[in-house]
């Protein structure tokens, strides 16, 4: 198969990979279980903590 | 954080010298922008205002105004909220340091001022948002990169286990920025002296790259950079965490899978292949669902905190921006369908468009967040005047409407005289007959952009006099922050 004939394959495949990836992200992300790590995920602005001691100073 | 001297806000250890210097350089170019706005818009009713100086045509200024707002002054902006953001975020000091941030503040400058003269003097590659020679853009490279090293590098060595959503937005724009403005300006000078260069790519492609660039830049600048400024400053403001966390992560990577495709509604009904116009026009509806699913994110943000509205002046002009930005991202889908956009495109609708997305979505919430971050910056406990800010919340909101009603009526009248055509199958109209329909329009746009810029000078002067104001000068009474 030249480049010329995979390439409608080809361009269908990245359709459908995107697809996947979007769909496994939203799963992923909304999957049941995590409402108290999304809860703490979503303090982090309100905690106005001094920045932690660098491990080298830059 | 702890108290500085007089009960202010003071978090010592972060970078905040440049992000000083950044926010002061948000107002200033904004002022200047929006005053450059309304000179432009006063030669578009009063034409004799050009001066018949080469340097201050319509042409020469118009640049300089896109650029002023978007570079300038939303570009000031986002550099000042994204690396206070990131630091605080991430608890960890600026990568680079002092030294990172004032090269990446003075950077930036030199870049704008070096694009303005260019636009004064003629120099110009002629592509809208695009419009710096080479040799610009070869800089903006070099800060841009840095750009990216800082805050990439502060993200790496954070102390915070989990990246928070706003840093990611902000990553997002700063990485396609930088792939945007490779791609749409691969060009070769004339030679190494010379300041004119030409595009590697032509015609038809030329357009397809640019407006891929141009509607990526407000999908990425105007957009995921300011939603970053809205993760973070809206729950600052409101004192609570954002509506839903797992909601603002659906809607950063339903807006990055979407945005990217979306540029080819800027070219309907030309030379591009009709299958690229109507994949444009689909991905550009498939875009309601991400911005209305964040605009629902950020106005929930403020459940059982909504009186906060009627005290805090800074949080209502971010909640005002949430809905500003819910009517532009609708409008703008709109606009994209083809049959809508035969009428709307090359009219005053699309100016009214861009600016009620312009005006009221990046002005307000970078005016809302100047309002919440420069009394912190400064150390002081809060706004010098409330009710100036007040004042600046009506005047400039009066203006918005205005400006995007007049150009609504102006931009579907200008439309629908250049289509009309009479029994015999001629045009109906000539072009200076729509000029001339259009002039009290004009008018009434040149009156919202002048109370837009009234608003802006009266920010400028509460936020310097609260920054000029000693601490000890505030009543006693007011609150502090905790520990």
């Amino acid at each position: 198969m030249d480049l010329l004939t995979a390439y409608p394959v080809l361009k269908a495949a990245w359709v459908v990979w995107f697809f996947l990836l979007f769909g496994f992200i939203l799963v992923w992300v909304l999957r049941p279980g995590r409402r108290h790590a999304y809860q703490a995920m979503a303090d982090i602005p309100l905690q106005d903590a001094p920045p932690a001691r660098p491990k080298r100073s830059l | 954080m702890r108290l500085a001297a007089g009960g202010g806000w003071r978090q010592d250890s972060y970078v905040d010298g440049p992000i000083r210097a950044m926010a002061v350089a948000t107002i200033f170019w904004g002022i200047v922008g929006f005053l450059i706005g309304v000179v432009v818009a006063s030669q578009l009713a009063f034409p004799l205002l050009n001066l018949d100086l080469e340097w201050t045509t319509f042409g020469r200024l118009r640049p300089l105004h896109t650029s002023a707002v978007i570079f300038a002054f939303g570009g000031n902006a986002l550099l000042c909220t994204s690396l206070y953001v990131v630091q605080r975020t991430c608890r960890a000091r600026l990568f680079g340091g002092e030294e990172m941030g004032w090269f990446l503040f003075a950077g930036y400058q030199f870049f704008i001022v070096m694009a303005a003269v260019g636009y004064l003097l003629g120099v110009t590659q002629g592509k809208e948002y695009a419009e710096p020679e080479w040799y610009v853009d070869l800089w903006l490279v070099v800060v841009w990169v840095s750009y990216l090293v800082a805050f990439g590098g502060t993200i790496l060595r954070r102390a915070e286990p989990h990246i928070y959503v706003a840093n990611w937005f902000f990553l997002a724009f700063i990485i396609t920025v930088a792939l945007l403005h490779i791609g749409n300006n691969v060009a070769l000078p004339l030679t190494i002296g010379h300041a004119k260069s030409y595009g590697v790519a032509s015609g038809v492609q030329d357009a397809m790259i640019q407006w891929w660039y141009g509607h990526n830049a407000v999908g990425f600048f105007l957009t995921a950079g300011f939603l970053g400024i809205m993760y973070y400053f809206i729950p600052k403001q409101a004192e609570r965490p954002v509506y839903s966390y797992r909601l603002s992560i659906v809607h950063f990577w339903s807006l990055i899978f979407l945005y990217i495709w979306a540029g080819p509604h800027h070219l309907h009904y030309t030379a591009l292949p009709d299958w690229a116009q109507t994949l444009g026009m689909v991905f550009s509806i498939m875009l309601w669902m991400p911005s209305w699913g964040g605009m629902i994110n950020g106005l929930m943000t403020l459940s059982g905190a909504w009186d906060k509205l009627r005290t805090d002046p800074g949080l209502r002009f971010s909640v005002a921006a949430v809905g500003f930005y819910a009517m532009a991202t609708f409008e703008g889908p709109v606009m994209s369908v083809k049959a809508v956009n035969a009428l709307s495109h090359y009219t005053d609708w699309t100016i009214g468009h861009v600016h009620s997305g312009a005006l009221g979505w990046n002005g307000f919430i970078t005016f809302g967040a100047l309002y919440w971050l420069v009394p912190r910056l400064w150390g002081k406990t809060e706004l010098w005047s409330k009710k100036l800010a007040d004042w600046h919340f009506w005047i400039a909101t009066l203006g918005i409407v205005l400006y995007i009603t007049a150009m609504w009526v102006s931009g579907i009248m200008q439309g629908l005289m250049w289509r009309s055509y009479d029994a015999m199958g001629f045009l109906q109209y000539s072009f200076v007959e729509t000029v001339a329909a259009m002039h009290p329009y004009y008018v009434i746009r040149m009156l919202g952009g002048v109370l837009y810029l009234s608003g802006a000078l009266l920010m400028a002067y509460n936020l310097w006099r609260t920054v000029r104001t000693a601490p000890a000068a505030l009543p006693a009474s007011q609150p502090v922050a905790a520990e």
